[in-house]
């Protein structure tokens, strides 16, 4: 095969701009549909054409958005099969199971439903219509929640043993995949961060009508939900971005090591608040890991083991095999140049199982079974010449975690602040010092919301099943130029429809904004 | 439960998603008759009958590719990977397709309402004949092959591999391609189908009707040429666990084999037949859509059943027979085909609110004044 490294990195690429084009769409269809179901909730309670107006308002916002969160989703499914096929060979009878399911569970929900909610408003009782919202909000987070239980398990992959007579995984305990930890906080994280973007994106633009001093009663109302709904959204948020640091610590230390640009690990071990990286630390080498940098005593520690003594590894403690054990204290486990033979053992291994089926010599292939097993778990190093091939991009991950860190806690304080003008302080709202701060939240929670991927994925790179299968070893059979020119096929539609969508979301502001303005009078 | 059997019937529930899927296709056929010779209203009522309805499709293929990789997932990986451009083409006409409806008549669109038009007749014509040429390649073969120690090959990792075209070759096959052609007339035919029951505009349903004659006087030729293409093709027979032997006219040994598949396959054509006959010649009919709809459902599973059952090859391989795909050597194991059945007992209660609220939708009829959209 002709430039694999090229080929795989153009499927990387085509991977996440998919992905992260998605990510700006999946987020708000998560959040609003609530918001909206809420404000539905209260026009049929009060059967105030108000409500409907402003119910009405945000469902048009929202609609807009859902059609390029479709767009962007269906291309992310198929790219398991275009892009990476052997992926799909390798793990396909346990990740296929979870986008099934989600399909037939969530997606059918969601189409049906999407339908009667923006084009059922005369053709069905207002019961049913407010059933339809719901339904569809409903089947926006189940949607998520199989969908995250797959990439929880391509991160850590449970409820499977390898079939060597079939050279694949495959599923023996689907509760494990399915109620996996690591996709339990995955997917709260996720939803109730949808909440999060989707309260700031309603309070910003309300705030907006708020600036243009029109459409008051439609903001302050607006505002109401939207905080209530993006605090809660922040404690789910801050509850389970707790659980899955400890669940990164645990089971992808070397993501976390990397997420704080920590070489050297240590009891006791700061936390890097920010600080600027040194572009030119090497693994192994002397080099010092910051050009700058403020840290916070014990932080990582309590972070990572909830123990402000715990111990957590650096990379180069991960790469000679020290890591924390169960008691949160120091532990010698494989150094990566064991894994990597290991890894190539089991390959090895395989080999000659694959040599003595076709022999027919049952004992032999016995024999090399029981050498896969033992040496499986470290199957995917096996494709590696060195520890530092294992390493994901450093520099990425760290920045995009602090970026993360930085914007939640900017978002935290803001809708605490929105919370307590709306229900406490109204004047506040008035302010134009809060109303520009509300306007300028509305890029920094997607970019928040962005670096969080950013960060979950590549930091797990080179992985793309945690051990067991490297990127490079699950490509299709393609022509990078091939991946490259549907990459910029996309790029450019994706741009341009994000660029339509927003043009037409300025557009019907302008006219939401006059449908109110009306009701008010 | 025995992995056969689970096996068997996995590939009926493909089937009957794959059959739905092409019901559905209706949406992309009413998508190509944007640019007809039809009045601004007329337009703006086929906008508004195939809106409520789009998204059905675009999740049915979704489901269908799900239910493929969660089922048979060799067969996700080879084609998929291999006939690269042939899905890609197809996925990216549906992108154009999925902001199109919402975008279209929005204000500050930026591309204006006669590009959306045409990202639904890309989607419409492009959607319908290239799904057609890859369910084709289902009975006249592919350029594959499958090795899955490539695995541990470190320079060339992949075990599928395809032609260097892929999936342009599968294009330019003239067989794959009148069954593409066959599907859009087919989809065009119950397009006007479905919109005639859908629409009431009296001078726009004569137009309908005189559509469904035209398109379905072409459908039912191009099938019939289709037919006898499937009907003396050879096909692969798998005679062991990993051998398969080439079998003259092996579709029509399996149409023969399978009778319930045959008379299914009967019955699917006469109701076709009989929803395009009777909207021709009943000029106050308007329910030719169920009769058509519920046949092409009965057509499309009875095919799906003579390319899977009787130990065929679903999937053949031109290159290497050996290679070539069939239920036996391409499933999921035991345990998930086991698990995916417990989950598809859902399957008839998503059926039901689907029926639930179509009939609530389509209660009001599409009007000139009132397009819902």
């Amino acid at each position: 095969m002709e430039n694999l490294v090229e080929v795989v990195d153009w499927s990387r690429w085509q991977f996440a701009l998919t992905a992260m084009y998605h990510w700006l769409f999946v987020p708000l269809t998560l959040g609003i549909s609530v918001i909206i179901g809420i404000m539905e909730t209260i026009y049929y309670r009060t059967r105030s054409q108000r409500w409907l107006a402003i119910t009405k308002f945000w469902m048009t916002l929202f609609g807009i958005n859902f059609a390029l969160g479709v767009a962007t989703g269906i291309i992310l499914e198929f790219e398991f099969g275009t892009n990476w096929s052997n992926y799909s060979w390798f793990v396909g009878d346990i990740f296929g199971a979870p986008l099934a399911i989600e399909g037939l569970l969530a997606f059918f929900m969601e189409s049906t439903f999407i339908a009667v909610m923006f084009f059922g408003w005369k053709k069905v009782s207002p019961r049913f219509h407010l059933a339809a919202t719901w339904l569809t909000a409903i089947g926006a987070s189940i949607s998520a929640l199989w969908i995250l239980i797959a990439n929880a398990w391509m991160q850590y992959p449970v409820g499977m043993e390898f079939d060597p007579a079939q050279m694949r995984n495959v599923m023996d305990d689907f509760w494990a995949v399915a109620f996996s930890p690591v996709a339990m906080h995955k997917f709260f994280h996720a939803v109730m961060s949808g909440w999060v973007l989707s309260g700031v994106f309603v309070t910003g633009i309300s705030a907006w009508f708020m600036l243009r001093g029109r459409n008051r009663a439609m903001a302050v109302s607006s505002i109401k939900i939207a905080s209530a709904v993006g605090a809660i959204g922040m404690l789910g948020t801050l509850w389970s971005g707790d659980g899955s640091a400890v669940d990164v610590a645990r089971v992808q230390p070397m993501k976390l090591a990397a997420m704080e640009g920590l070489y050297d690990g240590s009891a006791g071990q700061a936390i890097s608040a920010f600080g600027i990286l040194n572009p030119d630390k090497k693994p192994g080498d002397d080099q010092p890991d910051f050009l700058f940098n403020i840290s916070i005593p014990k932080g990582l520690s309590f972070l990572a083991t909830h123990d402000f003594d715990g111990y957590v590894p650096g990379i180069n403690d991960l790469i000679e095999g020290r890591a924390t054990g169960n008691d949160g204290k120091e532990t010698a486990t494989e150094s990566y140049a064991d894994r990597i033979a290991a890894g190539q053992r089991a390959q090895e291994a395989l080999r000659q199982y694959d040599e003595a089926r076709k022999a027919g010599d049952t004992a032999a292939m016995t024999d090399a079974a029981a050498r896969i097993k033992a040496d499986f778990r470290y199957f995917g190093y096996g494709y590696f010449d060195s520890p530092q091939q294992a390493v994901p991009p450093v520099a990425v991950t760290y920045y995009a975690f602090h970026i993360m860190v930085l914007a939640g806690g900017f978002l935290c304080l803001m809708l605490a602040l929105t919370l307590w003008g709306a229900f406490r302080r109204p004047a506040l709202l008035e302010k134009r010092w809060y109303i520009w701060l509300a306007i300028a939240s509305i890029p920094i929670v997607w970019i928040c919301s962005e670096a969080g991927w950013v960060t979950a994925e590549v930091g797990r790179q080179p992985w793309i099943i945690e051990g067991l299968m490297p990127v490079q070893a699950a490509v299709s059979d393609i022509s990078a130029g091939s991946v490259q020119t549907t990459f910029w096929m996309f790029a450019v539609v994706f741009t341009a429809f994000l660029a339509a969508e927003m043009c037409i979301m300025a557009r019907q502001l302008r006219k939401g904004a006059e449908t109110d303005f009306e009701i008010e009078k | 439960m025995e992995l056969e059997y689970l096996q068997d019937y996995w590939w009926l529930l493909i089937a009957v998603l794959g059959a739905l899927l092409v019901f559905l296709l209706f949406v992309q056929g009413g998508q190509t008759m944007l640019f007809q010779r039809f009045a601004e209203t007329e337009r703006t009522m086929i906008i508004g009958s195939l809106g409520k309805k789009w998204e059905l499709t675009f999740t049915t293929l979704v489901v269908f590719g799900g239910a493929f990789f969660a089922s048979f997932p060799l067969f996700y990986s080879t084609s998929f990977g291999g006939a690269y451009w042939l899905w890609m083409l197809i996925l990216f006409s549906f992108v154009l397709q999925a902001v199109s409806y919402e975008f279209r008549r929005k204000p500050g669109n930026l591309f204006g309402t006669r590009t959306y038009d045409c990202f639904l007749l890309i989607n419409g014509c492009v959607g319908c004949i290239l799904l057609g040429v890859a369910v084709g390649m289902m009975f006249f073969g592919a350029e594959f092959t499958v090795s899955m120690g490539n695995i541990l090959d470190h320079g060339s990792p992949v075990i599928s591999r395809w032609a260097p075209t892929h999936g342009l070759e599968a294009i330019a096959c003239w067989k794959n391609l009148l069954l593409g052609v066959t599907v859009l007339m087919l989809a065009r035919t119950l397009a006007s189908l479905y919109m005639l029951n859908d629409i009431a505009d009296d001078a726009f349903c004569a137009k309908l009707r005189r559509q469904t004659a035209v398109n379905g006087i072409v459908f039912v030729a191009l099938f019939l040429a289709f037919l006898a293409v499937l009907l003396t093709q050879r096909g692969l027979t798998q005679t062991g666990p990993a051998t398969f032997e080439w079998t003259d006219y092996k579709y029509l040994h399996n149409l023969l084999a399978l009778w319930p598949a045959t008379i299914a396959f009967a019955a699917g054509v006469l109701a076709v037949l009989w929803g395009i006959g009777g909207t021709m010649l009943r000029k106050s009919w308007r329910g030719g859509i169920w009769w058509a709809g519920a046949g092409t459902i009965l057509v499309i599973i009875a095919l799906f059943c003579y390319a899977g059952f009787n130990s065929t090859a679903y999937y053949p391989s031109l290159l290497d027979p050996q290679s070539s795909l069939s239920i036996r050597n391409s499933s999921s194991t035991k345990f998930t085909l086991t698990v995916m059945s417990w989950v598809s007992v859902i399957v008839p209660f998503v059926a039901a609110y689907i029926i639930v609220a179509w009939r609530k939708m389509d209660s009001v009829k599409v009007t000139a004044t009132d397009s819902g959209h």
